[in-house]
C-alpha cells in the first residue's frame, strides 16, 4: 500500500499581538526595528501518514489544533512549515487561493461539523451538491442532474428533498447533504470534522453507518476528527491523539483506547462516560493547560496537568517513540506498557 | 435514591404539566401531562432526543417560557409554592434563592459586559443576604470553590476572556451563590471536551452532595446520565415515557423507546453494525389527531391497546412506564442485553 497522504514536519503558527500598544508597535515598525510578534503554535511539527482506504481518527480537546490541522490539509489555509504530499503531489507549494481552482482540489474534500451552517442558506440541496460538480467537473444540464441524483441516492437523501433549502431539512438530512456534496466529485480523501456532533444518537447511528458503507463502496480514505471517543473507536482503524499542537500518541484505535500509553490519552479515555460505571472515582486532569503562545521548546506541553510528570519533563520535550505499531511522546510510556510489549526497543 | 429519601417530601414535584406554543402554523403541544418528582438531595436526569421537551420542562418550572408558550394545566410544587401559578414577585424571590439554573451555553447566558465577579456578587446581594461591601470578597471565594485558579484576578475578567469550561464554572458559581435547594442543569457540559465535562460534572455532584441540594440534570447523553444520576426520566415528544432508578432502567428498560435509545448509544456496542437506529422521527406536535401514545407510530411493539389513553403514573411507583405493551425481563429484548454486558 502506498501512502495517500504524507504529512511531514508540518507546522502552522499564527501571529498574535505581543501585548504592547499599537502605538509602540507602529513606532518600532517606523524605525525599522525588528518587530517581534508572538506566535500561537497551533500545529507544531506534526508528521503522519494516511494509507489508501484507511480511516484515521484525530482526537483531542478543543484548542488542540485539530481544526487548524485539517483546514491546512484540505488547503483552506496555508502551512507555515513542512510538507503535505497527496500521492506524488506536494500541496504546500500551491497557495490556498490558487488551490481552489486546482484539478487536485477534487481529491480532498471535507464534511463540516454542522451542515446547517456550512451549506449556503440560499442554495437548495440540489445546488449545494451541484456546486462542486459545476466548478471542478464542469458538468451541466442532464449530466449534472444525473450525477447529483446518483450521489443523493447513495447518501440516502430522497430525491424530492433536493428542491428544499437547508432550513427546511432535518439535522440528519442536512448531514446527508453535506456528505453528498463532499463525495460528489469522487475524492480520494474525505476529511470529516465532527460530522455527527450536532445530531441525536438515533440519527448519529444512521450517519455513521452511511459513512461506513460509502467507504466500502467508493474506496475512500477518511480522516475523522472528533472528540467523541466512543464514535472514533467504532469507525476508525488508527487514531492520532493531539494535545496543544503536538501528536502525543498514535496507533491502532482498539489498542490506544484499551491500553492508552500517554497520560493524556489515559485521562481522555477515563473521562468518557460509560453505562453503569461510577464516574467519580476515575483519573482527572487538574490545572490549566499550558499556553500555546511561544511555548518553551524544552518543556512537555502536557506538563502541569500531567499526573505522572516530574522535573524531567521541564528539561526535555518528549519525542514520539515507537512501541510496536504505536507511537507515544512521553518519557514514561514504558511504565504503562503491557508486560508483553515491555521490551520493544525505542526507535 | 435511597429509602430515606422517599420518606421526606420531594424538593420539587411536577404534576400533569401541559405546555402549548402558539405558532403561525398551529398550536404545538410541546408537553403533555409531564409528571415527575425529585427528592431532597437526589439527582435525577431528564433524557431524550432534541425536541422531546426536556428544556421546555425546565423553562416552564423556572417561569421563563417564551411568550408564545403557555402552561395549560398542571402544578409544580416547590415546598408549598406552585411555581406555575405564582405571582411574578413570588417567583423573583424563589428563583436564585431556592431554585437555580445552569444553562447550556454559558457564553450567551452570562452578561457579556459585566465582569464575572460582579455577576456573582449581584446574586449574593439580591438573594444571599450578603452586605454590599462584602459581596465582592465572597464572589472571589465562590470562584475559588468552583476550582478557578487565581480567582481574585479572574473575578475582574469578562466572559469573553475565559474558556468555555471556565465560563461554565462561573455559571455554576452564580447558580450556587445563594445555596439553592434545587438546581436545574440544562445540558451543562454540551460543547465542552470530555475531560472538562468530567471535571464539571464532578464539581456539580460534589457541591450538590455537600449542600444537600437536589439536582435535575438535563442531557441527551444517556451514558452520562447513567453515570451521574440516581433516577432517569426518559422523555419523547413531550411525554414522560419511562421513569425508573438508573440501574433498573439500563438492565431492564421497559418502554420500547428507552430500549432503542440504549441500543443506539455507541458505548453499548463493540462494532458499528451492532448499533441500531431508531426508525421514524418525532411526530409533528401540531397535529390535532396525535395518538395517545406519541411513540406508537414508530413503535415495533404496537398493539391494539395503544389506542387507549396512556397508563397514569401511580403515586410512589418506583418504575413507571407509559406503555401498554412494555418489555418484561432483559431476556426477551435483545436490545436490552447489550448494556447489561457492558455494566458487568
Amino acid at each position: 500500500m502506498t501512502a495517500l497522504l504524507d504529512v511531514a514536519e508540518f507546522s502552522k503558527l499564527f501571529p498574535v499581538s505581543s501585548g504592547s500598544s499599537s502605538w509602540t508597535r507602529l513606532k518600532q515598525r517606523f524605525h525599522g526595528g525588528p518587530e517581534k510578534l508572538s506566535k500561537v503554535y497551533a500545529v507544531d511539527n506534526v508528521s503522519f501518514v494516511i494509507e489508501k482506504g484507511e480511516t484515521v481518527g484525530l482526537v483531542g480537546e478543543s484548542g488542540c489544533g485539530k481544526s487548524t490541522l485539517v483546514r491546512a490539509l484540505t488547503r483552506l489555509i496555508d502551512a507555515s512549515d513542512g510538507s503535505v504530499k497527496l500521492g506524488e503531489r506536494e500541496l504546500t507549494l500551491t497557495p490556498a487561493t490558487e488551490f481552489a481552482r486546482d484539478p487536485d482540489r477534487a481529491r480532498i474534500q471535507m464534511v463540516f461539523q454542522d451542515a446547517g451552517e456550512s451549506v449556503n442558506p440560499r442554495f437548495t440541496a440540489f445546488d449545494a451538491i451541484a456546486d462542486p460538480l459545476r466548478r471542478l467537473r464542469k458538468l451541466s444540464g442532464k449530466a449534472l442532474r444525473d450525477r447529483v441524483e446518483t450521489v443523493a441516492s447513495q447518501c440516502g437523501l430522497p430525491l424530492q428533498l433536493l428542491t428544499r433549502f437547508p432550513h427546511q431539512l432535518s439535522g440528519g438530512q442536512r448531514a446527508r447533504v453535506g456528505i453528498a456534496r463532499a463525495i460528489a466529485v469522487e475524492p480520494d480523501l474525505l476529511v470529516l470534522d465532527e460530522p455527527t456532533a450536532a445530531l441525536d444518537v438515533s440519527v448519529q447511528v444512521v450517519i455513521l453507518q452511511l459513512l461506513q458503507r460509502l467507504k466500502k463502496e467508493l474506496g475512500m480514505s477518511y480522516l475523522f476528527v472528533s472528540h467523541d471517543l466512543s464514535v472514533v473507536k467504532l469507525l476508525c482503524d488508527r487514531v492520532l491523539v493531539m494535545y496543544l499542537g503536538k501528536i502525543v500518541e498514535s496507533g491502532p484505535a482498539m489498542d490506544v483506547f484499551e491500553h492508552p500509553l500517554h497520560p493524556y490519552t489515559q485521562a481522555l479515555v477515563a473521562a468518557v462516560p460509560r453505562f453503569g460505571e461510577d464516574g467519580a472515582t476515575r483519573l482527572r486532569l487538574t490545572g490549566e493547560p499550558r499556553s500555546p503562545i511561544d511555548p518553551d521548546p524544552n518543556v512537555c506541553r502536557f506538563y502541569g496537568r500531567c499526573p505522572r510528570g516530574n522535573s524531567d519533563c521541564t528539561t526535555a520535550m518528549p519525542e514520539l517513540r515507537r512501541f510496536g505499531t504505536r507511537q507515544v511522546a512521553c518519557h514514561f510510556a514504558d511504565e504503562f506498557l503491557p508486560a508483553s510489549q515491555a521490551k520493544a526497543p525505542p526507535a | 435514591m435511597t429509602a430515606a429519601n422517599m420518606n421526606t417530601a420531594p424538593a420539587l414535584s411536577v404534576e400533569g404539566l401541559c405546555v402549548e406554543f402558539r405558532t403561525r402554523s398551529g398550536i404545538v403541544r410541546a408537553l403533555d401531562n409531564v409528571s415527575f418528582s425529585v427528592a431532597k438531595g437526589e439527582t435525577i436526569a431528564l433524557v431524550g432526543e432534541s425536541g422531546s421537551g426536556k428544556s421546555v420542562t425546565a423553562y416552564a418550572v423556572m417561569g421563563i417560557l417564551d411568550p408564545a408558550g403557555r402552561v395549560t394545566s398542571g402544578r409544580a410544587m416547590l415546598g408549598g409554592l406552585d411555581l406555575l401559578h405564582a405571582k411574578p414577585s413570588q417567583l423573583a424571590e424563589v428563583r436564585g434563592r431556592d431554585i437555580a439554573m445552569i444553562f447550556q451555553n454559558p457564553r450567551t447566558a452570562l452578561n457579556p459586559i459585566r465582569p464575572v465577579g460582579r455577576q456573582i456578587a449581584d446574586v449574593l446581594i439580591r438573594h444571599g443576604n450578603v452586605p454590599r461591601r462584602e459581596a465582592p470578597e465572597q464572589a472571589v471565594e465562590m470562584l475559588r470553590s468552583v476550582g478557578i485558579t487565581d480567582p481574585a484576578r479572574r473575578a475582574k475578567a469578562y466572559p469573553f476572556e475565559m474558556s468555555g469550561g471556565m465560563c461554565q464554572r462561573v455559571m455554576i458559581a452564580i447558580a450556587l451563590a445563594a445555596k439553592p435547594s434545587l438546581l436545574i442543569a440544562d445540558e451543562p457540559t454540551t460543547g465542552l471536551d470530555v475531560t472538562t465535562q468530567a471535571v464539571i460534572m464532578d464539581l456539580i455532584n460534589d457541591l450538590a452532595r455537600k449542600m444537600g441540594m437536589a439536582t435535575i440534570f438535563i442531557t441527551h447523553d444517556l451514558a452520562l446520565a447513567g453515570q451521574r444520576s440516581a433516577r432517569i426520566v426518559v422523555m419523547h415528544a413531550g411525554h414522560v415515557v419511562e421513569n425508573a432508578p438508573t440501574e433498573d432502567l439500563f438492565t431492564h428498560p421497559r418502554h420500547p423507546y428507552t430500549a432503542e435509545l440504549i441500543a443506539a448509544t455507541p458505548d453499548s456496542a463493540a462494532s458499528l453494525d451492532e448499533l441500531a437506529a431508531i426508525p421514524g422521527s418525532l411526530p409533528d406536535l401540531r397535529r390535532t389527531d396525535l395518538p395517545p401514545c406519541r411513540y406508537s407510530e414508530r413503535c415495533p411493539r404496537k398493539i391494539d391497546a395503544c389506542a387507549q389513553p396512556l397508563p397514569r403514573s401511580e403515586p410512589g411507583a418506583k418504575h413507571f412506564t407509559a406503555c401498554w405493551n412494555p418489555q418484561t425481563g432483559a431476556a426477551s429484548a435483545p436490545a436490552a442485553a447489550a448494556p447489561t454486558e457492558s455494566a458487568a
